[in-house]
């Protein structure tokens, strides 16, 4: 039997794949008539002032900041979870302690005020 | 009779019967693939029509009445113009993460299908990290909205894109934490033994013993998948369409394509997690497919997520943050404190 990744491996493939031969018929299929004032970025019909990429509030990435660490955790908790009625009142006890441990983490940061939109 | 298992397994012996063993598997698995994405293709169209179906009940009008009885065949005539319409690709864009960014978009919501238990013995595997799998790969959607995002070079797109990374984000934490006290119900991360940890009858779905985590999930779904009320991402009225704004033609199409499936996705994993996936609610009605429940069950939730969206005004991005972080996150954790106690308590 093909190991379980080898079903991901060739699902990629094929929706990759898919996709590509959806375009290539559309492309077969559709006009192309490119032209300078066509092809501008939309700014509500006005000619777009400057360019998009420029610096951008921070706010966001403070809150990636927040999520990574949460992230990692949950990480954690799925093999507890998973396990968790062969493991007893101690993965009960550790767990507790290390969720509070986190939930004072994300007190710190709400009274600190990096969860307030700015 | 009715069971779909059959009639997979038959067409499996046919292809068996002249090819080789390893050829055989790389072949099915290919079949296996193409079915899944027929399926999603022509449930697509139909949650499309049935929301413009829906949206217009609620609003009391007739929506699209013309094409087919009931206009069923409306998504069908748009999706052959989304075929024949002119790729404009911005002159200042990043053409190539513009390129690819509908491609991961539409590929990654394909991919959570490979574990999702569609009926009995109708999954195409039961990977055993089953649930974690999904939701990290569901989670990919939020590069594709950057790339989309960042790659047009429009600003209306950019905000979009990276209002949905914030939103997707911050939803994520809550999301996944709510799915863990069915897991630790279940003993197993893996979709198949969740289900069958919740056989027999209604009563045994993991909704009556997880409440708190279904309401949780049922929210934070509706935000990971950007439907109002937490629709900023794409808030017609201040963004015009948020990340997608300069795709068009098949591109746009594959945005389009990949949310209502990720809308299905999320929804099948509430039915799934909670509802009982595809067991009935009593014994005697297992003479009905199981598949029939598991469609039944997940196009129920998916008719709530598009109640919400036609009931709710949208929430304002500040409210937003803090309704995840400040209230959902706290509850989430509580959930599972009280979930590992009690099953201690009891068992």
């Amino acid at each position: 039997m093909p190991s379980d990744y080898a079903y991901v491996g060739l699902f990629l493939i094929f929706g990759v794949a898919f996709v590509l031969i959806t375009f290539f018929f559309a492309r077969l299929l559709r006009p192309s008539r490119p032209n300078p004032i066509k092809n501008r970025s939309y700014e509500c019909g006005e000619t777009a002032v400057g360019s998009a990429w420029v610096q951008y509030n921070v706010s966001y990435y403070i809150y990636a900041l927040i999520f990574v660490i949460f992230d990692v955790e949950l990480v954690f908790l799925f093999p507890w979870a998973a396990a968790y009625r062969s493991l007893g009142l101690f993965a009960f006890v550790e767990m507790f302690i290390f969720i509070m441990i986190l939930v004072f983490g994300l007190a710190y940061a709400w009274r600190k005020g990096a969860l307030k939109w700015v | 009779m009715f069971e779909l298992e059959g009639i997979f397994s038959a067409v499996g012996d046919f292809l068996a019967s002249f090819l080789g063993a390893p050829l055989l598997q790389i072949v099915s698995i290919i079949a296996v693939a193409g079915v899944v994405i027929g399926f999603l293709m022509v449930l697509a169209l139909f949650l499309v029509w049935w929301e413009r179906k829906l949206s217009a009940d609620f609003q009391v009008r007739i929506g699209p009445m013309r094409t087919g009885p009931h206009g069923v065949l409306q998504t069908i005539a748009d999706a052959l113009k989304l075929l024949q319409k002119e790729d404009i690709v911005p002159l200042t864009a990043d053409k190539k993460v513009f390129f690819w960014a509908p491609v991961i978009c539409f590929v990654t919501c394909f991919l959570a299908y490979i574990c999702m238990p569609f009926g009995k013995g109708l999954i195409v595997r039961d990977l055993n990290i089953g649930i974690l799998y999904i939701v990290a790969i569901t989670t990919f959607t939020v590069i594709s909205l950057l790339m989309a995002g960042w790659a047009s070079n429009n600003k209306y797109s950019l905000l979009g894109g990276m209002r949905s990374a914030a939103q997707i984000i911050s939803y994520e934490v809550p999301l996944s934490l709510s799915l863990l006290g069915a897991v630790m119900l279940a003993q197993s991360l893996s979709m198949v033994t969740i289900v069958q940890g919740q056989g027999g009858s209604f009563l045994h779905w993991y909704i009556w013993r997880q409440p708190l985590g279904f309401l949780l999930y049922v929210t934070a779904a509706t935000a990971e998948v950007n439907r109002t009320p937490f629709d900023i991402p794409e808030a017609e009225q201040e963004l015009v369409a948020g990340y997608n704004i300069e795709y068009s033609g098949m591109k746009f199409a594959m945005f389009f394509l990949a949310e209502f499936i990720n809308m299905f996705t999320v929804c099948a994993i509430a039915a799934t997690l909670f509802l009982g996936g595809w067991n009935p609610p009593f014994e005697f009605l297992s003479f009905i497919p199981s598949w029939v429940w598991f469609l039944g069950k997940s196009l129920f939730l998916v008719f709530i997520l598009m109640w919400f969206r036609w009931t709710y005004p949208r929430l304002r991005v500040d409210q937003l943050m803090a309704f995840a972080w400040k209230f959902l996150l706290p509850l989430a954790f509580l959930n599972i404190i009280v979930t590992g106690f009690l099953i201690y308590l009891f068992e």
